[in-house]
């Protein structure tokens, strides 16, 4: 995710980049047969395949963001369907407490989103996505990488004047 | 063959790191025996000049606590790093931000303007703030000025060890110190304690359920809580899970459960992340409206998750806060 990879709209203009986490039995599913069924939709997503929404840990989504992604979905079974019987259970917890964290940290709320998307609704895949994409563009860059550098400027005084000191020599009377 | 150099010093901390060093009791005597120290703020009288006129890479070793915060914390940092052959972040806030990186999540503005005028206790009619530079008497006196964001040592300058705690406890100073001055050391970046979960050395541990499921969140004073039972049976957030161990599990003896201020294991990117992902995988309920009643006994996740390590976490800071003065 360098910020030299293209931007989807290709132009040079600024459009969302979003992670998208995917179960492996219901929603990666979907995204095939939206492939296969030659849907189109916002090219704004970069898939992960996971077994199970259960298996999204927090860190992932703070670590996309952080390393520049503008938006992450998540994408399991709907309640009852999980192959694993409870990990997209787990995933909603979770997901009821990132949220109001990250809204805590002042991450927007439409950055984060889940769905629940069974193998057999590739139409849904492509809403979802396209009403995602949407959202965000309006939103504007989160650009957490930016952000970080812009904090440590404030140190790029001090941090010249320290280290660009003459080396100081052991003194003979020490 | 000269005596080692040692240097401490503090940035943004309570004291409590220095207080530590101090609780080492009779064995600081033959630390010091060991070592010539050539900086302490706290306890003996040495200048910043002092230090600028050493050779570079002449202090064997810093021990430095608090996190960086100021303009002034941030140029000792810098300074003790270029004199240092050893740079030593000492206790949760030079590790990894500590209480004071909980300011990440205001804007510097509304700090200042809280603790110099709004404050219940403060009368400032005048409004007078600090200034960087002011006139007295034909003087020109600077003062500090404080940054944006709130960092961990190693946000400023490079680490070689890190001993965590808040504080960290005279055992594992020791066994720091010791190995220090023995030359045994780990590869550099490393922990200075035990790299595996504080439940592992848990007194409470055989109390801890497998299978917890969590109908409630109690907070310690809304509870008569149960000495010998694991917390997190008892429905009251426990850091445990997400915290390495090395502390001697002590605010368990007391009766409170762990906040979390050993940080996370070497594994973990996120302490955060890492005990709301353990958390809220436990919880009983299966639907959103019940899954939020629970969650309702979490009023303030950042503050619980990050109480000591905001600065370093994933996300380092509130997001959207300014970096000037408006807004």
């Amino acid at each position: 995710m360098e910020n030299a990879t293209p931007s989807p709209a290709g132009n040079g203009s600024w459009s969302p980049r979003i992670i998208a986490f995917f179960c492996n039995w219901c929603t990666y599913t979907a995204a095939d047969l939206a492939g296969v069924s030659r849907l189109k939709y916002a090219a704004n997503t970069r898939t992960i395949r996971l077994m199970c929404s259960g298996r999204v840990d927090p860190q992932f989504i703070l670590e996309a963001f952080a390393k520049g992604a503008d938006g992450v979905l998540i994408g399991g079974c709907h309640p009852n369907d999980c192959h694993y019987a409870e990990g997209n259970y787990k995933m909603l917890r979770r997901f009821q407490l990132l949220k109001r964290m990250l809204k805590d940290l002042g991450i927007a709320e439409e950055r984060l989103r889940l769905e629940w998307i069974s193998a057999a609704e590739g139409e849904k895949v492509k809403s979802v996505i396209n009403d995602m994409v949407k959202k965000i563009t309006a939103l504007g860059p989160l650009d957490l990488p930016g952000k970080f550098a812009d904090w440590d400027r404030e140190m790029t005084a001090l941090a010249h004047a320290v280290e660009s000191a003459p080396v100081e020599k052991e003194v003979a009377h020490a | 063959m000269p005596k080692p150099k040692v240097a401490f010093y503090w940035c943004a901390s309570c004291g409590g790191c220095e207080e530590t060093v101090v609780d080492l009791a009779e064995d600081l005597l033959a630390v010091v025996e060991k070592v010539d120290i050539v900086l302490w703020p706290v306890a003996l009288d040495f200048k910043y000049k002092d230090i600028e006129a050493m050779a570079d890479q002449s202090i064997f070793a810093t021990l430095l606590n608090g996190a960086i915060r100021s303009t002034e914390q941030e140029a000792m940092a810098r300074l003790l790093r270029r004199k240092s052959r050893y740079l030593i972040a000492y206790g949760s806030c030079a590790c990894t931000g500590g209480i004071p990186s909980l300011a990440n999540q205001f804007p510097r503005e509304q700090i200042l303007k809280f603790n110099y005028e709004d404050a219940p206790s403060v009368v400032n009619e005048a409004k007078t703030r600090p200034q960087l530079v002011f006139e007295e008497d034909g003087r020109r006196p600077h003062l500090p000025e404080l940054h944006h964001v709130v960092r961990s040592l190693d946000q400023v300058v490079e680490v070689d060890y890190y001993i965590p705690g808040c504080p960290p406890t005279p055992k594992i100073t020791q066994a720091a110190v010791a190995a220090l001055l023995d030359g045994r050391l780990p590869p550099k970046g490393a922990v200075l304690a035990p790299d595996i979960a504080l439940c592992e050395e848990c007194p409470r541990r055989d109390s801890k359920p497998t299978d917890v499921a969590f109908t409630e969140f109690k907070r310690t004073h809304q509870k008569l809580l149960d000495p010998d039972k694991c917390f997190l049976a008892q429905g009251v957030v426990c850091m445990g899970p997400a915290t390495r161990q090395g502390c001697g599990a002590q605010c368990l003896a007391g009766n409170m459960p762990c906040t979390g201020c050993f940080g996370g294991t070497d594994r973990v990117k996120d302490q955060g992340a890492k005990i709301l992902s353990s958390l809220c995988a436990n919880i009983g309920p299966k639907e959103e409206a019940g899954i939020n009643q629970v969650l309702a006994g979490i009023p303030d996740p950042v503050g619980t998750f990050y109480r000591y390590g905001l600065a370093k976490s994933l996300l380092r800071r509130k997001v959207d806060l300014p970096m000037n003065n408006g807004k």
